[in-house]
């Protein structure tokens, strides 16, 4: 079926009134051998028959909602309070478009408003923007918005091989026209390596030293120090954390961090096989006029009211086109007030319970699985929600075995770090009870003993 | 609606911000206790003194964002023409689909096995804009329009590198293009050459001629483009580039004209982006997520964004096919992380599944019928530049003989008559366009009261143009102080100084 109104009578009413006979009629500018193609497409379902089709396909999956989930790594299973959901189906917002006509989109742009507020409250930055596709691609954004501070005299980006793999896969990418030097992203280098390692390779010419809090491996540092040497070298600092532990951790805005970016997803953004997800970007103000991205001001409108509109336009590509800093257009609007919505609900208080259960059944299950034999904790350094555990057996063979029990395993750091063969990264949040932990152990216990 | 006026320096506010509604130790969320033992903390100096989060009660929360959506235009509730933009209806369907806990409740990361429904559901996804498009390969990974043009010409860059063809710099841009186009160009280093437009709308030849040389990466074309024209030339446009070694991007905003029409791929273009929020019928959501997957002819395949699935074990009669990644060997990399707007891919199969091939001719028929007989109802009362026949939007000057109002004014007034305005001052080649696209899923009933408001707005220009210039009069807010809020860069807000003692 399709969503097309027209009755037949009104398509020929509407087909005289242009002075054509058929709607074939219209289209004589298209080359007529290659006009009208008959698509090998499956014939149209109705609703009815494409609701089984799709209910099967889900089916075949298996969730978090029937498997039990130790699995982070950068995406992670948190509780969604039902409000947040019921808010994003009102059609008002989800079928608006980027509110380019304030008088009829403040919803949005309030809405909007209040998420950038939202996002430099828990980084303890002074501005954001209306957020970026994911988590990865604000880290490129951020080499980009640092490329055009610098104005491209700076050549070169030192990146922590302890930032998420996928986020350096995709700075790599990103980088590849720009001319620009990419310098610790090894994953062979020394993973036990203090934050302050990394200032050997910052030189003169560095525009950016970009690190993750908690990094790729669950692991907490204070990177002032870090910081304050990267500034004596005139270079910027870029943090990408994860937003659920700004609720319990020392912000990089108090760390002395230009630019504070991450994943939004913990923020009441459901897994969805990876995305659509949030990427939020944070900075001094500064930058400001260097920063890519949607960005709304508080204004006032010809009636004396209150008001938001989307501001500094001429910094984006539909003005400034190739000179533009980046090339972004929409941002992740329903995924933005998706976060704003949760962090409204959840308040200071609900925020800091989700951090601080998340910490403790984490320390709860890293404490009990190194009491097995053969396990260990990789790292010693303190951690948040995440930690790598070391195993006596290849880490697909246990998640094999973990799999047959219901239980969804960490993630093989050794795909990424061949240092970190038969390791796994095990996350824990507010979702997983005691008796979940408690089994974890011991169907662990039983795969070594097999 | 109830206007809560506050008085704050003699500006009304009509909804106070999340932050002037908290109350210190209220929460609308609580979790239960710990059944863990608690651990000790990190050293006191890691940890955060004051989290400065509103505190609200759950109906309070409803309360605001409710009051919030009233004041959003939306296709949901009106007609929604914003050329270029394609807002046509979002069938509901699609929402519960994308919901279903099969699919929304899994982790990126988990094993293909436990996974095989989402594989399953992205291979035919990519099986089908093959078919539709007429490319060798898709990849579902990009986030959007931009980012999909983003991954286009990194893919151009790395084809003639690998042929040792380092001189190519140049990427040839229409004058009508969207800002995307150089934007993308620039950001990966290349120099912008913009070719102009004939006097009927088409890329001009003879230029596009002349700016060909052994320097150019390719041509991005909009085709239809931003004026809405099916480009009359456009077999010898892909010639030409191609004659000089360059290669020709498509963008894919408009391909909701082509659908069933046109295969791009057939003509020779050799990579496109998909907007699935513009074409597939994935919401807008007040400016994202989109998603914007990129199709390649086979001369590209390889260059793809990584990974992309795969049938990794063939099916045979008792068993269905083992879906996987496959990482191309000349990939660009990846250009976000994880497999693309997932959600986003599901709602666009429910929709094509639902439409079959003759369901997508129809789709593209009627929106260009739409938009055909819009211009023919509104010809003779707004200049049409480029008058001919057009795909699923035109272009019309919003000005008004003797008188002095702008497109502006026609826009702001529109609002008044409960219609979203169209795009305006956009292509940037028509003098005060009004770039009207009002796609497939309006009837008849509301496209003659869109011409009727436009035609007595017109009548209005003449008689009352302080009527225009004020408007809009009937929303709940009025045109915007743009400079105060350039100027004074307020860009957030937090709980008041004297919180704690409230």
């Amino acid at each position: 079926m399709t969503y097309i109104p027209h009755s037949p009578l009104e398509r020929d009413e509407m087909l005289a009134t242009i002075g054509v006979k058929s709607l074939e009629d219209l289209f004589k500018d298209v080359p007529a051998k290659h006009r009208f193609p008959q698509l090998d497409l499956p014939p149209a379902l109705t609703e009815m028959e494409v609701a089984a089709e799709l209910q099967g396909l889900a089916d075949a999956n298996d969730s978090t909602r029937e498997l039990v989930s130790f699995l982070g790594a950068g995406a992670y299973n948190h509780y969604i309070p039902s409000v947040v959901d019921h808010i994003l189906r009102r059609g008002e917002f989800y079928t608006a478009y980027t509110p380019y006509q304030p008088e009829v989109s403040q919803g949005t742009l309030q809405a909007i408003f209040e998420y950038q507020s939202l996002m430099t409250s828990l980084t303890g930055m002074e501005v954001s923007n209306a957020s970026h596709y994911d988590g990865a691609t604000a880290v490129a954004e951020a080499v980009n918005m640092v490329y055009a501070i610098f104005r491209g005299k700076r050549t070169r980006v030192v990146i922590s091989p302890t930032v998420h793999p996928e986020y350096r896969a995709t700075l790599r990418t990103y980088v590849q026209g720009m001319g620009l030097e990419l310098a610790g992203d090894d994953p062979t280098s020394d993973l036990e390596a203090s934050p302050e390692a990394l200032e050997s390779l910052v030189d003169d010419n560095t525009a950016l030293v970009i690190v993750q809090y908690p990094d790729f491996f669950g692991r907490i540092y204070d990177y002032t120090s870090l910081i304050e040497f990267a500034h004596q070298k005139g270079a910027l600092v870029c943090v990408a954390v994860n937003p659920i532990a700004m609720a319990m951790l020392k912000t990089p805005g108090e760390m002395g961090a230009d630019i504070v970016v991450g994943e939004g997803q913990p923020l009441g953004i459901p897994l969805s096989y990876g995305g659509p997800y949030l990427g939020f970007f944070t900075t001094r103000k500064q930058y400001v006029h260097k920063m890519a991205g949607r960005l709304v001001g508080e204004t006032v409108d010809s009636r004396g009211q209150r008001a938001y509109v989307l501001t500094l336009t001429a910094r984006e590509q539909h003005i400034k086109r190739e000179r533009a800093t980046s090339n972004i257009c929409t941002n992740q609007g329903l995924m933005a007030l998706a976060s704003a919505v949760y962090l409204s609900v959840l308040g200071q208080t609900g925020l800091r319970q989700v951090a601080e259960l998340s910490y403790h059944k984490a320390h709860y299950a890293a404490q009990e699985l190194s009491k097995i034999k053969g396990f260990g904790l990789c790292f010693m350094d303190p951690y948040f929600h995440e930690f790598s555990l070391c195993c006596p057996k290849p880490v697909s063979e246990l998640n094999e075995h973990l799999l047959e029990h219901g239980i969804l395993g960490g993630y093989d750091l050794g795909q990424d770090y061949p240092a970190l063969k038969d390791h796994m990264l095990i996350a824990v949040t507010e979702m997983n009870t005691k008796e979940e932990i408690d089994a974890l152990v011991e169907v662990l216990k039983e795969a070594v003993n097999d | 609606m109830t206007e809560i006026t506050l008085e704050m320096q003699d500006v009304k506010i009509v909804e106070p911000l999340i932050y002037e509604l908290s109350s210190p130790g209220r929460t609308g969320v609580t979790f239960p206790d710990s059944d863990v033992p608690l651990a000790d903390l990190p050293d006191d100096a890691m940890l955060r003194k004051e989290l400065p989060l509103p505190e609200l009660a759950e109906v309070d929360v409803v309360r605001h964002y409710m009051h919030l959506s009233t004041f959003n235009y939306n296709v949901d509730g009106g007609f929604y023409p914003l050329g270029s933009c394609t807002m046509k209806y979002n069938p509901k369907i699609n929402e519960d689909t994308a919901r279903l806990p099969g699919f929304a409740f899994t982790h990126p990361l988990q094993p293909i096995e436990t996974v095989q429904g989402n594989l399953a559901l992205m291979f035919t996804l990519q099986e089908w804009l093959k078919e539709i498009s007429g490319f060798a390969a898709v990849s579902l990974q990009p986030a959007a329009g931009a980012h999909g043009e983003l991954t286009g010409v990194l893919i151009m860059r790395a084809y003639h590198k690998s042929r040792g063809d380092a001189k190519r710099i140049k990427m040839l841009i229409p004058d009508s293009a969207h800002g995307t186009n150089p934007a993308s160009s620039g950001m990966s280093g290349l120099e912008i050459v913009q070719v102009p437009s004939d006097e009927k709308g088409n890329v001009d030849l003879n230029a596009l001629k002349e700016a060909c040389d052994e320097t150019v990466v390719g041509l991005m074309l909009t085709n239809p483009n931003t004026l809405g024209l099916f480009d009359e030339h456009l077999e010898e446009v892909v010639k030409t580039i191609h004659a000089c070694g360059g290669l020709v991007y498509g963008d894919g905003a408009n391909l909701n004209a082509l659908l069933g029409i046109l295969r791009p791929g057939d003509v020779g273009i050799d990579l496109m982006h998909f907007n699935l929020h513009k074409t597939f019928s994935t919401p807008h959501g007040g400016g994202g997520p989109g998603s914007g997957p990129v199709g390649v002819a086979p001369h590209l395949v390889d260059f793809l964004p990584a990974p992309i699935v795969s049938i990794v074990e063939e099916g045979d009669d008792d068993l269905p096919p083992l879906y996987g990644f496959y990482d191309p060997p000349k990939t660009i990399g990846r250009v976000k992380a994880f497999h693309g707007h997932f959600g986003m891919h599901v709602r666009a199969f429910t929709y094509i599944a639902m439409h079959g091939p003759d369901g997508l001719r129809q789709i593209a028929e009627y929106a260009v019928l739409n938009a055909n007989y819009l211009q023919a109802r509104l010809r003779g009362t707004y200049p049409i530049p480029y008058d001919r026949i057009c795909m699923h939007e035109f272009v019309a000057e919003g000005r008004v003989e003797g008188s002095d109002i702008r497109a502006l004014d026609i826009a702001k007034r529109l609002m008044d008559y409960n219609f979203h305005p169209p795009t305006n001052y956009f292509p940037l080649i028509v003098h005060e366009a009004l770039m009207i696209e009002p796609t497939e899923t309006e009837n008849k009933r509301t496209l003659d009261r869109f011409a009727e408001a436009l035609v007595q707005i017109a009548e209005e220009a003449k008689s009352n143009p302080d009527l225009l210039h004020d408007a809009p009069h009937t929303t709940p807010f009025g045109r915007m102080d743009e400079v105060k809020a350039a100027r004074e860069l307020v860009l957030c807000c937090w709980l008041p100084e004297d919180y704690k003692n409230q």
